[in-house]
C-alpha cells in the first residue's frame, strides 16, 4: 500500500507536485514504521525501501517543477487574443487624414491590421488617393457587415487593399444607413464591380454610379437580401415555382403526396 | 481580324447562352455571348446556380463547426479551404500552433495543390481536345486522394484541420507512402509535359490566347496562377507566410506574356515546387503535439480579422467579424479567388473565337462551388 502511494505521488499532482510529497510523505512513512519496530527486520527493510521510493518521487517532482519554471512553448500557453489599438500613427492612415483634411474619423489596429473609418460620401476620394498616390493598386476584398440595431447606420462597408511595394494592407470602413446610397468605387478599381454587386445582392446596399448594379448570386426578382440579419436562415418562400402549370402556386410536389397536408402543418 | 475581301453578306450579331450545362464551363457557369459569326464581341458571365448561402450558414455555427462548410467551397481543394479558415481563426484568437501541426498542414495543403492542379490539367486538356493527359493525371491524383483517405478518412471533403492544429497525427507508414509518391512525381510531371508542352496543337490553342497584362491583372484583382502568368511575382506563402512557410525554400514561377500557355507553364512548375515543399516538410517533420492548447468552447473577442492563404486558385481569404464572447462568427466573408478571377473573363475573350473562350475558362481554373458559395 505504501509503495503504491510512493509511485502514485508524482503522477497525482502534476501542477503542484511539491505539496503532496512533502506534506504527506513523513506521516505515511511513520505509520508503517510503527508496526515495523514491533514486528521485526522485514518491516524495517520495507520501510527503508518506501523511504527510498519517496525520495526518488520527490526528486522527480522537483525536476518536473524546474522544467515547468522554464517558459512553455507558445502552443501550450493559454492563447491571448489580440487587442484593439489606436492606428493614427500608421503612416498611411496619417497621410490619408492629412491629405484629405481630417477625413479619418477614427482608426483602429486589431491583430496587426490597421482600419480607418471614413465618411461614406468621401470614400471614392479616399480610395482614389490611396490608390494613386499611396500605391494601393490592389483591392483585395470588399464586403459588408449588417448591424441592424446600430444607431449610426446599419451597414459597415469594408474595403481591404494591398500595396505591392512593401506588402502593406489597409482597411477602410464606412458606415451606411439602411436607405442611404453609397458611392461606387468600381471606377477606382475594376475588380470592385462584382464585389459591389455581391454586397448589393446580399445586403441591399445601393451603390450609386455603378455601371450595372444587378443581382449576382441570386436571381433578378429575388425577394429579400439573404445576408441581412433579419433574413431567416431557413429561407423564405420566394414565390418561385418550378412547374407553375402543373402544381398549384404555393404548393409543390411534396404537398401533393399522401400525408403531405399534415406534414405541411 | 480584318476582312481579306469584301463580302456580300451583312454582319449579323447573335446572342448565345453558353452553359450552364456546357461541359467546358466546369460546373454551372453560364456565359451570355454576343457573337458575330464565331467571333466573340462581348461576354457576360452569369453565376449563382450553385449558391448555397454558405456565408449565412457560418453565422449560425460555432467556430469549429464552420470548418466542414469550408470544404464545400472549392470542393477539389478542401484542405486549403480548411487552412484558410483555421489560419484566420488563429489570428483572431492569438493561437500559435505546434510545429508538427504546421508541417502536417503544409504537407496536406501542398498535396492538395498538386491534386487540384492535376484535375485542372486533365479538364483543361480535355477542353482543348487532348484526352490522354486525363488518364495520366487522374492516376496520380488518385494516389493523393488515397493518402488523404489514410490520413483523415475522407477523399474530397476532408475537414482535416482544426483551430489550433490538426485533428490527427500521421498514421504509421504514411510518411513513407508520401515520400515514395513525391519521389516519383517529378517524372510524372515530365511525362505530362512531353504530351503537351511542345505539342504543336497545344501551342496553337494556347499561345497568345486570353492575354492579360500585369497592370490589367492587378486592376481586375487576379491572384494565383493567372496573376503570376502575367509576370507578377506574388504568392501569399512568401508575402504573408502562414503556418511555417517561412522555413521552407521554394521558388515562385512566373510567366512572361500572360497568355494561356504561360499560365499552363506556371501551374506545371508550381506542382514541382509543391513537391519540393512536401519533400522538405517530410525531411524536417518535427516531433511533438499536433494540437495547441485551445479552450473547449471557443469564445472570440470583438473585432474583425482577415487572413488569407495561397489556395491552388489564388488568394483565398476569410474575413471574420465577431462580437464579444461570441461562439460563432457574426459575419464570415470568403474572398474566393475563382469569383474574382472570373470577372476578367470578358476582357480576356473579347475579339477571340468561341473555342478560345474554353481555353480561357480552363486556364482561369474556376470552381463554381467557390464562386457561388
Amino acid at each position: 500500500m505504501t509503495e503504491d502511494n510512493g509511485t502514485r505521488t508524482p503522477g497525482d499532482g502534476p501542477d503542484k507536485p511539491d505539496q503532496p510529497v512533502e506534506a504527506g510523505a513523513p506521516e505515511e512513512k511513520k505509520e508503517p514504521a510503527q508496526p515495523g519496530t514491533a514486528g521485526g527486520d522485514e518491516d524495517d527493510a520495507k520501510a527503508k525501501a518506501t523511504a527510498a521510493a519517496k525520495a526518488k518521487a520527490a526528486a522527480a517532482a522537483k525536476a518536473k517543477a524546474a522544467e515547468e519554471a522554464e517558459p512553455k512553448p507558445p502552443w501550450e500557453e493559454k492563447p491571448v487574443a489580440p487587442e484593439h489599438q489606436d492606428a493614427t500613427d500608421d503612416p498611411d492612415v496619417a497621410a490619408l487624414n492629412e491629405a484629405l483634411d481630417g477625413v479619418v474619423t477614427s482608426s483602429d489596429r486589431f491583430a496587426g491590421d490597421p482600419t480607418a473609418v471614413v465618411p461614406a460620401d468621401r470614400i471614392v476620394e479616399a480610395c482614389r488617393y490611396l490608390k494613386e498616390l499611396r500605391g494601393f493598386a490592389f483591392l483585395v476584398d470588399l464586403t459588408a457587415v449588417d448591424w441592424p440595431e446600430r444607431e449610426e447606420g446599419r451597414f459597415d462597408i469594408v474595403y481591404w487593399m494591398h500595396r505591392f511595394d512593401d506588402s502593406k494592407r489597409l482597411r477602410l470602413r464606412i458606415v451606411a444607413a439602411e436607405d442611404a446610397t453609397v458611392p461606387t468605387v468600381s471606377g477606382v478599381w475594376k475588380t470592385a464591380n462584382w464585389m459591389e454587386r455581391e454586397v448589393y445582392d446580399m445586403f441591399g446596399v445601393i451603390f450609386e454610379g455603378h455601371p450595372s448594379l444587378e443581382r449576382i448570386l441570386t436571381w433578378e426578382g429575388f425577394n429579400g437580401h439573404p445576408l441581412r440579419k433579419d433574413f431567416p436562415v431557413e429561407g423564405i418562400d420566394t414565390g418561385a415555382a418550378i412547374y407553375p402549370d402543373v402544381y398549384p402556386p404555393g404548393g409543390g410536389p411534396i404537398l401533393e403526396g399522401e400525408g403531405g397536408e399534415e406534414a405541411a402543418e | 481580324m480584318s476582312e481579306p475581301f469584301e463580302t456580300l453578306f451583312e454582319g449579323e450579331e447573335m446572342e448565345l447562352s453558353f452553359g450552364p450545362q456546357h461541359p467546358s464551363t466546369h460546373g454551372v457557369l453560364r456565359v451570355m455571348l454576343k457573337l458575330d459569326g464565331e467571333k466573340i464581341l462581348d461576354a457576360k458571365p452569369i453565376i449563382g446556380y450553385l449558391h448555397r448561402g454558405t456565408e449565412k450558414l457560418f453565422e449560425k455555427e460555432p467556430f469549429p463547426q464552420c470548418i466542414p462548410h469550408t470544404d464545400r467551397l472549392d470542393y477539389v481543394a478542401a484542405a486549403t479551404n480548411n487552412q484558410g479558415f483555421v489560419v484566420a481563426m488563429e489570428k483572431l484568437l492569438g493561437i500559435t500552433i505546434p510545429p508538427r501541426a504546421a508541417y502536417i498542414r503544409m504537407i496536406l495543403a501542398e498535396l492538395q495543390r498538386i491534386s487540384s492542379h492535376l484535375l485542372w490539367l486533365a479538364t483543361h486538356a480535355i477542353d482543348l481536345g487532348a484526352i490522354t493527359p486525363f488518364f495520366y493525371t487522374f492516376r496520380e491524383r488518385e494516389e493523393i486522394l488515397d493518402m488523404f483517405e489514410a490520413y483523415c478518412g475522407a477523399r474530397l471533403t476532408l475537414n482535416t484541420m482544426k483551430i489550433g492544429g490538426v485533428p490527427f497525427d500521421l498514421p504509421d507508414g504514411w510518411v513513407e507512402t508520401c515520400s515514395d509518391y513525391i519521389n516519383r512525381l517529378p517524372a510524372h510531371i515530365a511525362e505530362y509535359e512531353t504530351l503537351l508542352t511542345g505539342n504543336r496543337i497545344w501551342k496553337k490553342r494556347t499561345i497568345g490566347v486570353g492575354v492579360i497584362s500585369a497592370e490589367e491583372a492587378i486592376e481586375w484583382g487576379l491572384t494565383g496562377p493567372p496573376l503570376r502568368g502575367s509576370g507578377v511575382k506574388w504568392d501569399i506563402r512568401k508575402v504573408f507566410p502562414y503556418d511555417r512557410y517561412d522555413e521552407i525554400e521554394f521558388e515562385i514561377p512566373i510567366g512572361k506574356n500572360g497568355d494561356t500557355y504561360d499560365r499552363y507553364l506556371v501551374r506545371m512548375e508550381e506542382m514541382r515546387q509543391s513537391a519540393r515543399i512536401v519533400r522538405q516538410c517530410l525531411d524536417r517533420l518535427p516531433d511533438g503535439p499536433v494540437m495547441a492548447r485551445v479552450p473547449k468552447v471557443i469564445r472570440a473577442t470583438e473585432g474583425m480579422v482577415y487572413a488569407s492563404v495561397e489556395a491552388p486558385k489564388g488568394e483565398l481569404g476569410y474575413f471574420i467579424v465577431t462580437t464579444e464572447k461570441a461562439t460563432e462568427p457574426y459575419r464570415c466573408h470568403v474572398r474566393p479567388p475563382s469569383f474574382i478571377n472570373l470577372q476578367a473573363l470578358p476582357d480576356m475573350v473579347r475579339g477571340r473565337l468561341v473555342p478560345d473562350q474554353e481555353a480561357v475558362i480552363g486556364t482561369l481554373d474556376i470552381v463554381l462551388g467557390e464562386i457561388d458559395r
